[in-house]
């Protein structure tokens, strides 16, 4: 059975479970559809929060990153992963304790201000905007790619699917949903992973694989280091950004991750404060799976593809490679006129991606209008590495297949429980708590239905038409998260002389020097200005990195701030010393 | 005057601190420590085919994560129980 009959028909049975488990949790009131019903097991979060973090780019880009970056791409999986401790030890425990819905919700009460409140909800329609965009995007390349069909028609496929178990179910419906969703996600993340480890070190264990031998008897990372030695790149192992940097992406990136709305709102949904902290570890211990797995597959990919490629004819190709040139994620132009394919270090284009020519050369190569000078002949774009591994390994049509299921799942599960966040920040911390505070508990419901159907539609036209800064913003979403979220509410846990004053001035200040500095170096002000060079980046902090330090200023400026005003209100005081305390949460509640 | 369920608390609260700064101590340590700050020195030695360094930045680092989360929730809820917190 070709590759396409099989997606088709994995497609269609995970795509019903979905719709299945959908119908059979609908959610009745506002509690169950904004923290379905506060009722969940740890283990079944623990899942559901695995499959809301990790998205299309966990799943589809990470590997690729990771192998092009080497030892750099080491950010990603400490950042995203260590987040994950500070979480359960900082804030899970005591704002399951606080027992109410969204975390501007926290921010308002805690900080006795509808200002702040309302600072709050701005963070977090930014943060799950730009991230949201992106996963739709995710959708419509899958679909794309695997299935012939036009990326419009599968972001709108995308967005009824998530529509019908967000509409329906809510909290409810997403979670369960995501609990499937992330079988079928790490189930096919793991086969190929398994097969390819097999194939190379003999090993079943990828994680184990990677520091194993290959059928030479060379260990495989020392081997990979001598063709990056050889090829004139980097060791593989070293990497090439300076210590700072990676410490400072790492933090940014671990702070925004305890930080993101829509990961913190699913520890409301636990029975209590002793089901929060365990599954936050049950959560880290299922996205671990994955996040092992990823720079072994990297570095397996990474092997194969120099193996396969280097010094080879073009004419000698497997047939993977011809497809992903046809599909232009591949290019390769003979500069030295040797029908032999060079791949070694510096960029083969002039820009970042390939222009083609409606013409073929002489091996029957698309022929590329944007060659550049430097020797390198061949350009791979990262984000084929886990799509294509199966094929460049050989692997059986059914597990191809697999992996595009699983990156639906990815995809849907993170754009479900973020279009959530979006609509409970309308319908429950603006109109609610702020607009219309006698709105009945059923008009409040249908309020956030009617607010996650304008989420979706606004998401899918981000998908279709995607704005170029998008992709540079969702990097730097945990930098926001990290400059305005994590030090306001950790403040308001740890420092019982925090006020309003200090939380609001932090706050501000950190989101709008985190968003001078992406402006200024990433994106340059949407076309007005250019972005500086990396040479003017303050004490050589790349924007990604930038979360790090506009942070530090946060806490600096709150801290300062808060010590020259008036200490809170004695009610806000026992609010604090009532969270640091477990017993007593009861379930989470209005008022 | 502090009640007694004020000490109490404030007690409780001292002990998680503790136990808080311990943890937050090894996070650091195998991330920023032996995966970022320290890894030349540690990618020296050789864990089967791994650099220590790299092998604690992509690897190590995160098994002790999920460690860490799994040793703090057993020690919390030895907490909970000595002041009677537990539900």
């Amino acid at each position: 059975m070709s590759v396409e009959m099989w997606t088709w028909i994995m497609v269609i049975i995970t795509f019903s479970l979905y719709f299945c488990i959908a119908i059979w949790a609908r959610a009745g009131s506002t509690k169950e559809f904004y923290v379905a019903g506060g009722g969940v097991s740890p283990l079944a979060n623990g899942m559901a929060t695995a499959a809301d973090w990790m998205s299309a780019a966990s799943f589809i880009s990470m590997a690729g990153l990771i192998s092009f970056m080497g030892y750099d791409g080491s950010v990603f999986l400490m950042g995203w992963t260590g987040g994950y401790v500070l979480l359960a030890l900082m804030l899970a425990p005591y704002l399951r304790k606080f027992g109410k819905f969204t975390v501007p919700d926290f921010i308002g009460d805690r900080y006795y201000s509808n200002t702040a409140r309302t600072v709050a909800v701005f963070c977090a329609l930014i943060v799950s905007f730009t991230y949201v965009a992106g996963q739709m995007r995710g959708v419509g390349i899958v679909f794309s790619q695997f299935l012939q069909v036009d990326i419009t028609f599968g972001v709108i496929i995308g967005m009824t699917v998530v529509l019908v178990f967000a509409f329906l179910g809510g909290m409810k419906g997403i979670t369960y949903t995501q609990v499937a969703q992330y079988c079928v996600l790490i189930f096919a993340f793991m086969v190929p992973a398994i097969f390819i480890s097999l194939q190379m070190t003999g090993n079943i264990i990828p994680q184990v694989g990677m520091g194993g031998t290959l059928s030479d008897g060379t260990y495989l990372l020392d081997k990979l280091d001598a063709l990056h030695v050889q090829l004139g790149f980097e060791e593989y192992t070293s990497g090439t950004k300076s210590k700072w940097d990676v410490f400072a992406i790492t933090l940014a990136l671990m702070v925004g991750t305890a930080g993101l709305p829509h990961v913190i709102v699913r520890f409301f949904t636990v029975p209590n404060v002793k089901d929060a902290r365990k599954s936050a570890g049950l959560a880290l211990f299922f996205i671990a799976i994955l996040y092992t797995t990823a720079p072994a597959i990297a570095s397996f990919a990474r092997t194969n593809l120099i193996e396969t490629v280097s010094e080879q004819k073009y004419e000698d190709m497997p047939e993977w490679f011809g497809n992903w040139e046809n599909t232009g994620l591949i290019a390769w132009a003979d500069k030295n006129d040797d029908g032999k394919i060079q791949y070694v270090k510096g960029d083969a284009l002039k820009d970042k991606k390939p222009v083609f020519t409606e013409l073929r050369g002489k091996y029957g190569e698309r022929l590329i209008s944007n060659p550049s000078k430097e020797k390198n002949e061949l350009y791979v774009d990262r984000d084929i590495m886990v799509l294509a591994n199966p094929e460049i390994a050989n692997l059986p049509n059914w597990v191809i297949a697999l992996v595009a299921a699983g990156g639906l799942a990815a995809a849907l599960s993170t754009a479900a429980g973020l279009l959530l966040v979006i609509s409970t920040s309308i319908s429950h911390d603006l109109i609610k708590k702020q607009l219309k505070p006698d709105i009945s508990d059923k008009g409040e419901l249908l309020a956030a239905r009617i607010s996650i159907v304008f989420a979706i539609i606004i998401a899918g036209i981000f998908g279709i038409y995607p704005p170029g800064f998008v992709a540079a913003v969702v990097a730097l979403a945990f930098g926001l998260a990290a400059a305005s979220f994590f030090p306001a509410i950790v403040l308001g846990i740890f420092d019982k002389r925090m006020n309003k004053e200090g939380a609001i001035a932090g706050m501000v200040v950190g989101i709008v020097l985190m968003l001078y500095y992406m402006i200024r170096f990433k994106t340059g002000l949407i076309g007005v200005m250019k972005p500086l060079p990396a040479s003017e980046w303050w004490f050589g902090t790349s924007p990604e990195g930038f979360g790090t330090v506009a942070m530090m200023v946060n806490i600096i400026v709150s801290f300062t701030v808060s010590r020259l005003t008036a200490a809170p209100p004695p009610h806000v005081q026992e609010i604090v010393e009532n969270i640091r305390v477990p017993s007593g949460a009861g379930e989470a509640v209005e008022h | 005057m502090m009640t007694e369920k004020e000490n109490k608390a404030k007690a409780y609260w001292k002990e998680n601190i503790r136990y808080l700064m311990m943890l937050l101590f090894i996070w650091f340590s195998v991330s920023f420590g032996a995966g970022i700050l320290f890894r030349e020195t540690l990618d020296q030695f050789s864990l089967g085919g791994f650099k220590l360094g790299f092998w604690f930045a992509q690897q190590g680092s995160i098994y002790v994560f999920v460690i860490l989360i799994f040793v703090y929730v057993r020690l919390m809820n030895k907490l909970d129980k000595k002041y009677g917190y537990d539900e």
